[in-house]
């Protein structure tokens, strides 16, 4: 606690590139991130992970007895619980992703003001984005475990392979985060917010989730095809019978782009997005 | 008071800034210097741009034109590195509400990546400047609201800043509390850190402030020191009479010639004048009596409203 | 501020305020809730309108395709398509009925606090409590409408006594919602707890309730689920009007007379914990 002269208030610039955004220390955000979570409630925590169960609950075991069983993708039929099981974990990792990106977002910016806070120290806007998106996805790899371990206790697992459910969950899951923050830059008020949901709610019920694909004509597979859900929902299920092929590449091909072209994205409208 | 060797250099230069939301400019060609170690206000009604100006020199918003120079580098292009040497103090507290309260002074400190031994010592000497030390341990929505706004501006002090913004720092504290922070904010000036601050209370601007500007719809209207700013646009000292609401005005009509100025407002006249009591002399000469009368020293306030207007602005 | 102008406006008696708002109380603020759903109407129409068209063409479409294929699958002898139809008009007024008696009672006593206008005018806290549960209801109304009119554009709704379904709807909405009310209105400090009702009972009162498949076809130890939940009570009642499904009349009788008990009391435990919270 010196006293200040002149000489101190002159400042050496910063010449990295993107100084202007980012100090190079995201690892405080997620230590912020931790730190929350210590001193929550463990149970909102843990709760985010029974939604697929209880879905899988419903559907494999109530539904699955209806139906019986469909062809897999191997062509070998499976049990409709094993047929839904990875797509669920897929529209899991998507639906955590979002909220966490968007909504999460949106709401620290408008009414909790955390980022207001944080912009006011050396954090740039991109270390908080950063941040943000590991914890996101450090979430998403707890509930990818947690679903991967009931599938096994249900009996839904027959091969080794589907130990790579969960860094697949993760992918799936970065590549809807490193979107969502670009995509909440442009929102402005609650109103503007459910147009998220009334993207996804289609994505998810659309994307072979629960029936083949092969249900619709022609050009309605075309377009669900594009969508980022049903790569996610096709990777997840060839790895949970490990029948992998070609498409597997595919999918991951277009989750690699995904992540990529989200990360440009966002970088871009950070400044539209923390610094209005 | 610490005075250097040469003319202080500024530490904040601002030229014809500028921020445009659609089509409204908040901030209108604002210019303005800051010496090193000045105490410097900003005065103006709500929306006349203060808090915009302060995000600005935060380099969190982004301006539409002008430039902007905080000590060498211009926060837009460089704001970690300028922000690690700020400390602020927002209009409304935004602290970490999941976190406790001293989490929230070490998680804050951890964003210009001050050490955790650092932290730990510097969280205790806040809490205590504070005065929240009973409070460590507590979660932030169980503060009073006089708490969270001595967290608030603890937590600005984490990082030891050669800059301190305070936007509106007292609104919402008692009397106590804020004798206590302007006592913080003078010994913070002693060593000789910056402050720009922004207040509603024209009592506070003349007691923390060498220095500072009116601003109205997004531009200066005046700058000075307090003495300066009364002197110029104000008379000495202030006589308010009271005739009663239906005769001020007629009243007013035969005042001419006892002040330099006289204002007439719905419930009283004011007479602006080098001597209060004399011109109430002559009013009473006058034959005039009115129903109650005041002398007190003309304050920043008559400048403010001379300046912005007494109409109500939203 | 014209004080002395020539035609003076002359203010309702006093005495006259406080018996209309004795009379109508509830009325008036069911019209400032209303007003207050137009910042969001746009959404209330696009998932009046979307949810229907959604769920019916991917549930009732796309997976009675693989279900009405099964040898196993039959119900009350129609398709998939209009055995699920009723159920999900039900869901999602149940839905609905439940995120509007959260987050805005919240708002209500906690973040806007929009309760605490009305509360220093003539009208007391329990009218407050009606008006918001009229509110809800009519907006209820409107989106059970649609769906049923979508159902019947869907060819899901085969019965001549299929309209009662709207009725049913709001009847379980209600039946669901004001218990909740009643439970947001003691509620100091959102700690989550509405994350959580939406997560472990909202979602597996929507997953387990006889919504997909009949009841029957679950395992035993978790059919209590249906029997105590406000859905499947719901459903069943819903599936007798639109598909003409058969049950014993006392079952029937079970059906109304639970959904009814649980939307009267309460409302009446919602009018009093809003009371005490209010004249607290």
């Amino acid at each position: 606690m010196s006293i200040l002269h002149d000489d101190d208030y002159i400042l050496a610039p910063d010449r990295r590139p993107l100084s202007a955004l980012y100090s190079r220390n995201a690892r405080a955000v997620i230590e912020r991130g931790f730190r929350v979570i210590k001193s929550q409630n463990w149970v909102v925590l843990v709760s985010g992970f029974f939604e697929p169960v209880f879905y899988l609950l419903s559907m494999g075991i109530g539904l699955g007895r209806l139906v019986g069983s469909v062809q897999g993708p191997s062509g070998a039929p499976i049990s409709y619980a094993a047929y839904i099981a990875p797509a669920l974990l897929a529209v899991s990792a998507m639906n955590g992703a979002i909220y966490d990106s968007t909504w999460n977002i949106f709401f620290k910016m408008h009414f909790g003001k955390l980022y207001q806070s944080m912009l006011y120290t050396s954090l740039g806007p991109f270390d908080i984005a950063v941040g943000e998106i590991f914890m996101a996805l450090f979430r998403g790899f707890l509930y990818a475990l947690g679903f991967t371990g009931v599938m096994a206790v249900m009996g839904l697992i027959a091969t080794p392979w589907a130990l790579l459910l969960v860094p697949a969950a993760v992918t799936v899951a970065f590549g809807f985060a490193s979107f969502g923050m670009a995509i909440t830059s442009y929102m402005k008020t609650f109103q503007q917010m459910d147009v998220i949901t009334f993207v996804m709610l289609p994505m998810f019920l659309f994307s072979a989730t629960f029936y083949p694909l092969s249900v619709y004509p022609e050009p309605v597979q075309w377009v669900v095809e594009a969508l980022p859900l049903w790569h996610g929902v096709e990777l997840m299920r060839e790895i949970s019978t490990g029948a992998f092929s070609v498409l597997t590449l595919v999918h991951l091909l277009y989750y690699l782009v995904m992540i990529l072209v989200g990360l440009a994205f966002t970088t871009r409208r950070l400044r539209a997005l923390f610094l209005r | 008071m610490v005075t250097s060797v040469r003319a202080a250099q500024p530490v904040i230069t601002a030229r014809n800034l500028v921020k445009a939301y659609g089509d409204v400019n908040a901030v209108d060609g604002i210019s303005f210097d800051v010496p090193a170690g000045e105490s410097f206000g900003l005065l103006g009604p709500n929306g006349a741009g203060k808090s915009t100006t302060m995000r600005m020199i935060g380099g969190v918003s982004q301006r539409t034109s002008g430039q902007l120079d905080i000590m060498g580098l211009d926060p837009e292009l460089q704001g970690p590195e300028v922000r690690a040497h700020l400390g602020v103090v927002p209009q409304q507290d935004n602290l970490d509400e999941e976190l406790r309260v001293r989490d929230n002074l070490i998680i804050y400190g951890r964003y210009f990546g001050l050490s955790r031994s650092y932290l730990a010592q510097r969280a205790d000497e806040l809490l205590e400047f504070a005065q929240l030390e009973d409070k460590a341990k507590a979660r932030v929505d169980s503060l009073s609201g006089g708490m969270k706004r001595r967290l608030t501006i603890a937590r600005s002090l984490i990082n030891d800043p050669k800059i301190l913004l305070l936007d509106e720092p007292t609104t919402g504290l008692d009397p106590q509390a804020r004798h206590v922070l302007w006592d913080r904010l003078f010994r913070l000036k002693e060593r000789g850190v910056t402050l720009v601050l922004t207040t509603h209370y024209m009592d506070e601007a003349e007691q923390l402030c060498d220095r500072l500007i009116v601003v109205d719809k997004g531009q200066i209207m005046a700058e000075g020191s307090p003495a300066e700013l009364i002197r110029k646009h104000s008379s000495r000292e202030v006589l308010e009479v009271r005739f009663g609401t239906d005769r001020n005005a007629a009243a007013a009509d035969q005042l001419d010639g006892t002040g330099d100025r006289i204002e007439v407002l719905p419930d009283r006249v004011l007479v602006y004048s080098e001597n209060g009591e004399e011109s109430l002399e002559v009013i009473r000469a006058r034959g005039l009596r009115p129903m109650t009368s005041l002398v007190r020293r003309a304050s920043l306030e008559d400048v403010f409203l001379r300046l912005t207007g007494r109409s109500l602005i939203d | 501020m014209t004080e002395d102008s020539a035609q003076r406006l002359e203010v309702q008696a006093p005495e006259v305020s406080a018996a209309k708002a004795r009379r109508w109380g509830s009325f008036y603020f069911m019209e400032h809730m209303l007003r207050s759903m137009r910042a969001y109407a746009v959404t209330i129409i696009v998932t009046s309108v979307g949810n229907p068209l959604l769920y019916l063409f991917s549930m009732g479409v796309g997976l009675a395709s693989i279900v009405d294929r099964s040898p196993t699958a039959h119900f009350a002898g129609v398709g998939y398509l209009a055995f699920a139809a009723p159920a999900l008009l039900v869901s999602s007024s149940v839905m609905t009925c439940a995120n509007e008696m959260m987050f805005p009672v919240m708002d209500g006593f906690k973040w806007r606090r929009i309760y605490y206008g009305p509360h220093v005018t003539p009208l007391v806290p329990g009218q407050l409590a009606a008006g918001h549960v009229m509110a809800v209801g009519v907006r209820l109304l409107v989106q059970c409408s649609v769906f049923f009119l979508i159902m019947l554009a869907f060819g899901a709704a085969v019965s001549p006594t299929s309209w009662l379904i709207i009725p049913i709807g709001v009847l379980a909405g209600m039946a669901f919602g004001t218990p909740l009310m009643a439970y947001a209105a003691r509620i100091e400090k959102e700690n989550f707890q509405f994350s959580m009702i939406q997560r472990f009972i909202v979602m597996p009162l929507f997953l387990f309730s006889g919504t997909f498949y009949p009841l029957e076809t679950m395992p035993r130890a978790m059919q209590w689920i249906g029997w105590i939940s406000p859905l499947w009570h719901g459903n069943q009642l819903g599936r007798l009007a639109t598909i003409g499904l058969t049950e014993p009349l006392w079952l029937v009788a079970v059906h109304v007379v639970y959904l009814a008990a649980l939307g009267v009391i309460g409302m009446i435990w919602a009018r009093r914990n809003y009371a005490r919270r209010m004249n607290a």
